[in-house]
């Protein structure tokens, strides 16, 4: 049986000295040093990782070379699936990330103000290693196209850009039903509401865009511990569920949470 | 052509054939990783030499084998040597006659390498298409490259799958929907390939890739 997958991310910027390193955001917006990406990858990998998330969040191009030839040696270390992120804005760079030893790179606010990019990678590079990402957040308004219920009250998800300090108005159910038709092979649902929380994901959410594609959907943001990757998968139907700090701050080991899945029937490689 | 210089006690000389189709950065650490020396080549002459021959694999079927085709004869030189050849993914599915993935893109029969006689469809039981991610392997008979993996767990990602005319051609199964050939190998054992990507299924994977490569050394 297909398992469901459990998917550590880093965030990686540049150091004083211009190294790649991973931060992790503590309390909101802090971010704090938490190490080096390969070791990082090497141990994850080593975990029983399902798949591994590389995130590039460096504000500037300058570190551009740097972010890739660290994916490289991330790549040769890490037999599991590599997705990369960040800064992934042309065709162009969807090819030299692939290259440089990704298997998939996903996309967001490039893909949101240029559509015809998700066309034209899943139709360069295939479906299979263009995952599109959205930052959603909740709104109570009447703007949406697709209204879920939310603690007894209406609400749609709006796409945002720049961590959440900008709205775009597109719904993120409508936007997920126009990636997977232009051909993403996977959806990776963010939620801005849930970033930080550690109380959970977003489980209205997941399941507005699990409801509406048929795309695999990797759920983000909020997980605090195994019982949140669990009510994911159960009651939102997420595909994956991707978890950074608990995993960072040796809170919970991957084996743990999938222990934890396992003794509530849900399929997983142990 | 390209060379990773060999490590010191390499027990394989193994050539990756690249036909165009993008990254074989993780299938070429994988194999180094799992002992090889590896050579990634476009020249069909370079076959003749090797301990064994990895055609790796993302894309679409009839591309793949319009790539390949300058590799056609030499693979099937190679094949009727004995020297091991190994499909990966969509590498696997050019071993079979042809796929229902060219007539359904509008462009008719695409003959396959027909190593293994058969032809690959996509899932139509009402699955999630493609299949993606982790799922297990249920070895179905004997062979040098499922050595210790029974029941393990590799990953997938594909919307077709093969189905040789020999029932005997199917060395593991996997259940997606329905059990699906996971590995398939010719009668004489040396022409096999996986659905799934080893070079993605962790220890899983390595391991097979070790069998793979002690393989090519028993040679």
């Amino acid at each position: 049986m297909l398992t469901k997958r459990i998917i550590p991310c880093i965030d990686v910027d540049l150091d004083e000295d211009g190294n790649a390193a991973v931060y992790t955001g503590v309390h909101f917006e802090d971010l704090k040093y938490t190490g080096d990406p390969v070791e990082m990858a090497k141990r994850y990998n080593e975990a029983g990782a399902d798949e591994f998330v590389f995130l590039d969040i460096t504000a500037s191009s300058d570190g551009r070379e740097t972010m890739l030839d660290t994916v490289s040696k991330v790549a040769d270390e890490v037999f599991i699936p590599l997705t990369v992120g960040g800064g992934i804005r042309t065709r162009e760079d969807i090819k030299e990330t692939l290259r440089a030893g990704a298997d998939k790179v996903s996309i967001n606010t490039a893909a949101l103000s240029r559509p015809e990019l998700v066309t034209e990678g899943a139709t360069a590079f295939g479906s299979q290693c263009i995952v599109i990402s959205v930052d959603a957040q909740r709104r109570f308004d009447e703007d949406g196209e697709y209204y879920a219920q939310v603690d007894g009250e209406s609400c749609w998800f709006e796409c945002t850009v720049k961590g959440g300090r900008e709205g775009t108005d597109v719904d993120v159910v409508a936007w997920a039903k126009e990636a997977e038709e232009r051909g993403a092979g996977e959806l990776f649902v963010n939620s801005i509401d849930a970033d930080g929380t550690k109380d959970g994901y977003d489980v209205p959410l997941t399941k507005a865009v699990c409801d509406s594609v048929s795309t695999p959907v990797i759920a983000s943001s909020g997980c605090g511990g195994p019982e949140d990757a669990y009510e994911v998968f159960a009651d939102a139907g997420a595909d994956a569920a991707l978890a950074a700090s608990i995993f960072h701050f040796e809170e919970y080991t991957i084996r743990e949470v999938k222990e934890y899945l396992a003794d509530r029937d849900v399929p997983v490689r142990l | 052509m390209s060379t990773t210089p060999p490590p010191e006690e390499a027990l394989a000389e193994v050539v990756v054939v690249d036909y165009g189709l993008g990254n074989l950065r993780s299938a070429t650490r994988g194999l180094e990783r799992a002992g090889a020396a590896v050579t990634i080549t476009d020249d069909p002459d370079a076959l003749g030499d090797a301990d064994g021959v990895v055609l790796p694999g993302v894309g679409a079927f009839s591309e793949g084998m319009e790539n390949a085709g300058p590799f056609r004869e030499a693979l099937r030189e190679a094949a009727e040597r004995g020297q091991p050849i190994f499909g990966i993914c969509l590498g696997m599915q050019m071993l079979l006659t042809t796929s229902e993935e060219a007539e359904r893109a509008g462009e008719g029969d695409v003959e396959g390498l027909d190593f293994i006689p058969g032809r690959n469809v996509r899932f139509s039981q009402g699955q999630k298409v493609p299949h993606m991610g982790w799922n297990e392997l249920r070895v179905e008979r004997d062979h040098p490259l499922v050595d210790g993996v029974d029941g393990e767990y590799a990953y997938f990602v594909h919307s077709y799958y093969a189905i040789p005319e020999d029932e005997g051609a199917v060395v593991a199964t996997t259940g997606y929907g329905i059990d699906f050939p996971s590995i398939v190998a010719n009668e004489a054992g040396n022409v096999f390939g996986t659905q799934f990507h080893p070079e993605k299924s962790g220890e899983t994977g390595l391991r097979i890739l070790r069998n793979f490569v002690e393989l090519c050394a028993d040679r």
